[in-house]
């Protein structure tokens, strides 16, 4: 069976941010970027299902701009078997990303497409549960567990208060929690083995898929700071102040 | 104009953050009607009309919600989203599996996780684990939004809405619920305590985490959540997390204990009215957000706070 995971592009999860001056965006110029880490966490899952004998294929695909295929290539480093690029230099909000993906999924024809669960750039959390309703597909969000047997995936989901188990029918979408599984590293080898993977590039209009905007920005700031208070000399000091000053407790 | 709130709820009442949800809908303006979609879940439905501001509750009664599954439920929404300018559910686990459905069936964009309304198309969200806001204005005729409960007051009650019955969908066959695994605990929930006690790697283990931090939480009647370093250290169940991937919280007192102050914990809980820092690293980042420090080892100071309390 094939699975199809599809990859972004993000400002690398420890650089910190900065709010640029004129509260246009932020300022992506020169930062490190990196591969979401919840897509990684897909790439490595599908990577596992294969190494199980569950998959057969694993296609990554990326959308956005050319840059992109160093993701695409990452994700060959860490088992994908082959790439695909959506390029195009519009900005790609999730509803659209959904409909550039289930183009591919018509064509792939997978039975399995997993996804981080969001993106740590516009914390949206949408593209995945977008991409199973145009499908009419099952879907399990959060996942800390997969197992696939059959026609079946039984996927346990992190949710508020606990875990929740789901069995879905194949073909279906999964959305990856931190704690499904921990990424390999990509080897030396494997990452110059990557580099003669296959990688296909594509347009948005080949897919005959609209990808305006809906949403417009219209400005981004620095979120409030808060001020960090006192230091307390002890334990009774600290009882005080929370008692007569904050009177929290 | 009138502004639908999915509700979350366990059929017999409702959660805790649908009414924040109602909250963010007063503030858009316009009529407030609760869609309860669930299996027996007469009183859920109750208890939304009792909600203050809300003028109607749609309740969607049948089988196929008996687990709240998101391909029931956001079929259910498009069912009855006719005529409806924005629809809204909490940014919740439930909410944000099934917000996202809805938005793609009725071929609309999303706006996850708003902060504040600024208008009818207008709403503010944090992006980047919560180290900036973004001001976002929407094009589409409706609008689907998920909403951060602490950022709205819980709506009050003192409603008398008229319940209406609307026919439930068939299941989708599609997805198929196996079983829960709910932490059962007597303590508050998290995202709704007054007083969280949160602990982190400095706790050096499970053991340790709960012997110092459970007679503090049980003497303030305070949740008890962690940091991402002490979930990931297999300390506590994943569902204690406090930050940008675990819960989102805003008590009146939130005392971090051996917590750093990761940017993405901050991101969690940096909104709490009162914070306290117990930490022995004075340069812990966790000081710069709180209002009341000390710089002490934990395993002395914590049981002291105990008992002098």
């Amino acid at each position: 069976m094939k699975i199809l995971v599809p990859v972004k592009r993000v400002v690398d999860y420890n650089v910190k941010v900065r709010v640029k001056p004129d509260n246009s965006g932020v300022d992506i110029a020169n930062v490190k970027m990196s591969m979401n880490p919840f897509c990684e966490i897909a790439v490595e899952e599908a990577v596992r299902l294969k190494e199980k004998g569950v998959a057969t294929e694993i296609v990554a695909v990326s959308a956005g701009v050319a840059q992109c295929q160093e993701t695409l290539r990452n994700a060959m480093a860490i088992g994908a078997d082959r790439g695909i690029l959506i390029e195009t230099d519009v900005e790609l909000q999730p509803l659209a990303v959904a409909k550039l993906l289930k183009a591919v999924v018509d064509k792939e024809q997978p039975k399995l497409v997993v996804l981080g669960k969001q993106a740590i750039d516009d914390d949206a959390n949408q593209t995945g549960q977008m991409l199973a309703a145009l499908l009419g597909w099952g879907q399990a969000t959060f996942a800390s567990k997969v197992e696939v047997a059959g026609d079946t995936a039984t996927v346990t989901r992190e949710v508020d208060g606990g875990l929740e188990t789901v069995s879905l029918k194949l073909p279906a979408i999964i959305t990856t929690d931190l704690r499904l599984n921990e990424p390999r590293y990509a080897t030396l080898p494997n990452i110059m083995k990557a580099k003669k993977k296959q990688l296909d590039n594509v347009k948005p209009a080949d897919l005959g898929v609209d990808v305006t905007p809906r949403l417009t920005t219209l400005k981004v700031e620095e979120p409030p700071k808060r001020q960090g208070g006192v230091k307390v000399a002890d334990v009774a000091a600290l009882i005080d102040k929370l008692k007569n000053e904050a009177k929290v407790i | 104009m009138a502004n639908l709130v999915i509700a979350e709820h366990d059929h017999g009442s409702l959660k805790a953050a649908t009414l924040n949800v109602i909250s963010a809908a007063a503030a858009i303006g316009g009529d407030v009607h609760v869609l309860v979609a669930g299996h027996n879940a007469n009183a859920a439905a109750a208890a939304a009309a009792q909600v203050a501001g809300v003028s109607k509750v749609l309740l969607a009664d049948g089988p196929a919600h008996a687990h709240l599954l998101s391909e029931n439920a956001a079929a259910q929404v498009v069912a009855v989203a006719a005529g409806y300018s924005h629809i809204l559910a909490p940014a919740t686990a439930y909410g944000k599996s099934v917000a996202p459905r809805v938005a793609a069936l009725l071929d609309k964009a999303q706006i996850s996780d708003i902060i504040k309304v600024i208008d009818g198309d207008t709403f503010v969200r944090p992006i980047y684990a919560g180290n900036a806001y973004a001001t976002v204005k929407s094009a589409d005729s409706v609008k689907i939004i998920t909403v951060r409960g602490t950022a709205f007051a819980a709506a009050a009650s003192g409603g008398s809405a008229a319940v209406e019955n609307v026919a439930a969908v068939a299941d989708s066959g599609v997805a198929g619920f196996v079983s829960a695994e709910i932490t059962k605990s007597e303590r508050p929930e998290l995202t709704a305590a007054k007083i969280i006690v949160s602990g982190g790697r400095g706790l050096g283990s499970g053991e340790k985490y709960r012997e110092v931090l459970t007679p503090l939480a049980d003497k303030l009647n305070a949740a008890m959540g962690a940091s991402r370093a002490a979930v990931d250290a297999g300390f506590v169940p994943n569902d204690y997390q406090v930050g940008q991937t675990g819960k989102i919280v805003a008590p009146e007192l939130y005392v971090a204990v051996g917590i750093s102050g990761a940017i993405q914990h901050l991101a969690g809980m940096k909104d709490s009215k009162v914070i306290v820092a117990i930490n022995k690293d004075p340069d812990a980042p966790i000081f710069s957000v709180a209002d009341f420090g000390l710089v002490a080892d934990l395993f002395e100071a914590v049981p002291e706070l105990t008992s002098k309390l």
